[in-house]
């Protein structure tokens, strides 16, 4: 081997780094590395600027040259017609429609005064969401998260104020069976017992104690109501007069505003002759009116309203003689009715052939008896308004035809999302158990309805539902919509854990069982958490999807975002309005959906364990 | 030293029924089955309850009667006199359709998104970053809107394309129109055609000039197929490929172009009469707005699918592949796509499965699927919601169970075996 160090043309000493060629570094070599690095990408580049320039130098103006204030969509194009010569087309966005509309577009009809409650409704929701979003925070934060499953829908719906914690004494009841029913009859037989006791606390028993409680609550307010209805119903007269007064001057401003700009767009509107500070008076002045007015129909609501309670209290004790009588008179003709047409609870029942058959007699008989029936159910729902309106403690109830808009979208988004969560985990396990029946049913619901399209199940929610329950039950079409989104949801949740508990490697089991830890211990220590982690993209993508798929509730007539689009676009002032509606409301749903999806790549790297 | 007890056996207690694993299983099973069909027996009797109460028996007769309403666009024929039933049978042909379609459009645009997600030109792929995030995270029934929106609003109307100066023109040497109602393709005539034959007891007709074709066609790719496979045994034998792609070509062309020029083959171009085109093939807009908003929607679904699959395989395979002098071409046609196919076609299937139930949106773009004709118009003209919509369940329950049978097939052929 030959000593290199010592020969002379053999450098001693390291030489000294050079910095890399000008082409290289710095923008332009970024720009040769990822721009132009082969005559194809060149040309690639190229093209692409070239479309960027098109788009951005269509879209940028149109953006934000838009007009926001304006009441019509007539209007919008007078004011971008204004600095524009004869011939040119304007291009700019009436945004104006998004300003006026914009609590619509959020909140659907419900009440402006009570636009607290949703926001309360969500903040807590955050609240309740945080110790499971970000580790770190005390364990105390559950209890906020359990007890917003109650207050949330209270919030929402109002209503007295009992019916959260009525609703939560069901899971109480349940794990008081549970610890009394357990060391007797071993946890299996316990768990069973325990079900089937909250189910009963929730089908019969929390609606007496409720109306229980409003019954007694009403009965001890009638007097002091009905002293208070005889001052309040005038003084609300007078309100509503009030209103009206206001009403008439704005008009008379607004009216004096539209002859203005007519003597404008009469002259022609130009740069020089301008109309838009006048739109923008008049648009101020409009949406003063239209909150005036509104404040005014809601006036005279309430006093409709409060006549019509004094009316009913007025009523009470003869409705109440009325009711016992009919009782004894409904159950006297039903077991007077002869035995031809006994059993029959409905005169759709006394067919054709039937009523030819029968004689005449029994068929009037039966109608007359059915009317008493009827007119029993009447009189008790006219006596239960009023105990539930006088004895209402809590919230003013809001009915579910006045959610609409992002109210609504995030509504059914957050329910499907938390209540699919665990049914898919439960539906996935039951899939892979064992247990041949339980295996079979799982699979064929799982199958079942992710082979059919959700319009299909919204379909079945909005018309078919009432011949699956008993005649006469009154179910909200929101609550029966959120349940098709649960179990729709719930059944591509199940697949994506399967495929997450698939990925898991089998010595894991092995490993749980070679522990002796139990069924549930495994699953809960071992498997699930590493298979849920495995699984969180697609845990993600499914609440995504669960979010975007909220906007088909507007097939079945529900007024979403989109829906709110439709009636909107239905309005005379901004018939022919697209383009600004779908953009903003495309807006907030990518926001939504990409922090969704921004939040679960987050998860994904502070979960990571490889390396 | 371990001892083992058997388990105790005979003198069977009731109590082993929830404290025994062998038969406790049992236990849970009788009470799952019995629990479900309670709840089976209730909602059917509440069925059987309320329908006595309607009035109204459960059957399915209404299908046989008159339909009483047209279908604007259909593959077979179809009048106002048809029945209910062969309006859905119209519908479900029309969503097959722009499936079919879509999926095919769907999926170049995936493929070609997701290989350009992966470019090496930053500017390209982030623009292909751009148009995957908006469409995943935008709700497919605003696509559709917009897609409609965007069809009546910016294209111009046939009215436009009359008088001397017109403002729109018709393209490709006046044979294609692209107007807001549609768009007017030529349409394929035959001076001496075959006409039609009426197949299945006379339900539809079935042109025999595409028949004839397709049978030529089909032929000539067979014997084309044959004569590829013995140069690729004289290749594998003597290691010289005998060029073939002339002799390929002329056996797929000329018998072709033959029964075409028999069958008298000419194109019949559309034609402005009136207010409307006249002549050639109408594409609906409704057609085309759902389709490309299927296709856009999917597509950025297929684009993540197909970079996460070749994502999925690992650097070391190109690598060495290269190390065996494998030429760059090559690399990606015979190493990596082989296994990247195994991880991309299971939910490329489950993607076309979604974009087949997403095309009963198509009521957002007043297209004739089976959702609008049997779930819509039938539906509301007959009152017979029950029936309706159980059929139409059941319609693409089943489209939706052959393409899962598609699936498992595929992922039991290519499965890794395992322990």
């Amino acid at each position: 081997m030959t000593d290199t160090s010592n020969q002379a043309y053999v450098r001693t000493e390291m030489l000294s780094e050079q910095a890399p060629p000008a082409s290289d570094i710095g923008i332009i070599g970024w720009m040769k590395h990822n721009l132009f690095s082969t005559p194809l990408n060149a040309i690639l580049t190229v093209f692409s600027l070239v479309a960027i320039y098109f788009v951005l130098g269509a879209l940028v103006p149109w953006v934000f040259g838009g007009v926001w204030h304006a009441t019509s969509l007539n209007e919008c194009r007078m004011v971008l017609g204004e600095t524009l010569g004869v011939g040119e087309t304007a291009s700019g966005a009436c945004w104006a429609v998004v300003h006026e509309r914009f609590w619509h577009l959020m909140y659907g009809f419900y009440p402006s005064d009570m636009y607290w409650r949703p926001n309360l409704a969500l903040v807590l929701l955050l609240t309740a969401i945080a110790p499971v979003l970000f580790n770190g925070l005390p364990k105390q934060m559950y209890i906020i998260s359990a007890s917003a499953l109650f207050i949330c829908p209270w919030l929402l719906w109002g209503g007295p104020v009992w019916t959260p914690i009525v609703a939560a004494l069901g899971f109480g009841v349940g794990y008081l069976l549970h610890k009394i029913a357990s060391p007797v009859i071993g946890p299996l037989a316990g768990l069973i017992v325990a079900v089937l006791g909250a189910l009963v606390w929730w089908l019969f028993l929390a609606g007496m104690v409720s109306q229980g409680l409003t019954h007694a609550i009403g009965s001890s307010r009638m007097e002091s109501e009905t002293v208070r209805l005889q001052t309040a119903i005038p003084q609300q007269a007078a309100e509503v007069e009030r209103l009206t007064a206001i009403i008439e001057p704005i008009q008379q401003r607004l009216d004096k505003v539209q002859a203005k700009i007519d003597t404008v767009v009469q002259v022609g509107v130009s740069a020089d002759n301008p109309v838009s500070g006048l739109i923008r008076e008049k648009t101020a002045i409009q949406m003063a009116l239209n909150a005036a007015t509104a404040e005014r129909s809601k006036a005279e609501a309430l006093r409709r309203d409060l006549v019509r309670r004094d009316a009913d209290i007025q009523a009470l004790v003869g409705n109440e003689i009325r009711l016992q009588e009919l009782s004894v008179q409904m159950k006297a003709a039903r077991a007077a009715l002869p035995d031809t047409v006994a059993g029959f609870g409905s005169m759709n029942e006394v067919t054709e052939d039937l009523a030819k058959s029968l004689p005449a007699e029994d068929i009037r008989q039966l109608a007359a008896a059915l009317q008493l029936e009827n007119d029993y159910i009447n009189t008790t729902i006219i006596i239960n308004r009023v105990y539930s309106d006088v004895g209402l403690f809590g919230l003013t109830p809001v009915s579910s035809r006045q959610f609409g808009g992002f109210m609504l979208a995030i509504l059914l988004g957050v329910t499907g999302i938390v209540l699919s969560f665990p049914l898919g985990i439960i539906l996935a396990l039951g899939r892979l158990s064992n247990l041949m029946i339980v295996k079979t049913l799982c699979v064929g619901f799982i199958e079942f309805i992710r082979g059919v399209p959700l319009i299909t199940l919204l379909f079945v929610a909005s018309v078919l539902l009432n011949y699956f329950l008993p005649k006469g039950t009154q179910f909200d079409i929101i609550l029966r919509v959120m349940i098709m989104i649960t179990i729709f949801s719930a059944a591509y949740m199940a697949e994506v854990i399967r495929g997450g508990l698939a990925a898991l490697p089998k010595g894991q089991y092995e490993a749980a069982d070679a522990l002796g830890l139990g069924y549930w211990q495994a699953q809960r220590l071992i498997i699930m958490p590493q298979a849920l982690k495995i699984a969180i993209p697609g845990i993600v993508s499914t609440f995504i999807g669960v979010f975007k798929d909220t906007t088909l509730v507007s097939i079945i007539a529900l007024s979403d975002p989109i829906g709110w689009v439709k009636l909107i676009q239905a309005k005379t002032e901004w018939n022919g309005i697209v383009w600004e509606l779908y953009a903003f409301v495309a807006l907030v749903f990518f926001l939504f959906c990409y922090g969704m999806s921004r939040y679960s790549m987050y998860l994904e790297r502070k979960l990571q364990t490889g390396h | 030293m371990t001892t083992m007890t058997d388990p105790p056996k005979g003198s069977f207690r009731l109590s082993m029924l929830l404290n025994d694993t062998r038969y406790r299983s049992i236990t849970i099973q009788t009470i799952a089955m019995i629990g479900f069909m309670l709840g089976a027996a209730w909602l059917i009797n509440n069925v059987r309850v309320n329908f006595a109460l309607a009035g109204i028996p459960f059957q399915f007769g209404f299908l046989w009667e008159t339909a009483d309403y047209d279908i604007n666009q259909r593959l077979i024929a179809y009048t106002s006199q048809s029945t209910h039933f062969r309006a859905a049978v119209v519908g479900l042909l029309n969503t097959l359709l722009v499936a079919v379609l879509g999926c095919l459009l769907a999926t170049f645009l995936g493929v070609l998104f997701g290989i350009l997600r992966l470019s090496k030109n930053w500017i390209v792929s982030r623009l292909a970053t751009i148009y995957v995030e908006v469409f995943r995270n935008i709700p497919l029934l605003l696509c559709i809107s917009l897609a409609v929106v965007a069809i009546s609003h910016t294209l111009p109307t046939p009215i436009e394309f009359r008088g001397e100066n017109a403002t729109a023109s018709m393209i490709l040497s006046d044979s294609v129109a692209i107007t807001n109602r549609g768009i007017y393709i030529p349409e394929p005539l035959f001076s001496r055609g075959l006409g039609d034959a009426p197949v299945f007891w006379n339900s539809f007709e079935i042109s025999l000039d595409l028949m004839a074709i397709m049978a030529v066609l089909i032929a000539g790719l067979m014997v084309s197929k044959l004569i590829a496979g013995r140069a690729g045994q004289i290749q594998n034998s003597t290691g010289v490929r005998p060029a073939t792609w002339h002799v390929r070509l002329a056996i797929v062309v000329i018998p072709t172009v033959t029964v075409l020029w028999i069958l008298g083959f000419y194109l019949g171009y559309p034609e402005l009469k009136g207010f409307n085109f006249q002549g050639g093939t109408h594409l609906r807009s409704s057609l085309i707005a759902l389709w490309l908003s299927l296709s856009l929607y999917t597509g950025a679904f297929i684009a993540e699918i197909v970079r996460a699959g070749i994502m999925a395989i690992s650097k070391g395979q190109t690598e060495a592949a290269e190390a065996l002098g494998v030429r760059p071409r090559k690399i990606m046609s015979l190493v990596i796509l082989p296994q990247a196919m195994r991880v991309i076609i299971p939910p490329l299937i489950s993607q076309y499965l979604n974009l087949t139930k997403n095309s009963s949106l198509a009521v957002v773009a007043g297209y004739m699927d089976i959702t609008q004709t049997l779930g819509g118009v039938t539906m509301n003209q007959t009152g017979r919601e029950m029936e309706s919509i159980l059929l139409l369940m059941a319609a693409y329950l089943t489209i939706s169970l052959l393409i899962s049978l598609v699936i498992n097939f595929y992922n039991k052929r290519t499965k890794l075996k395992e322990r």
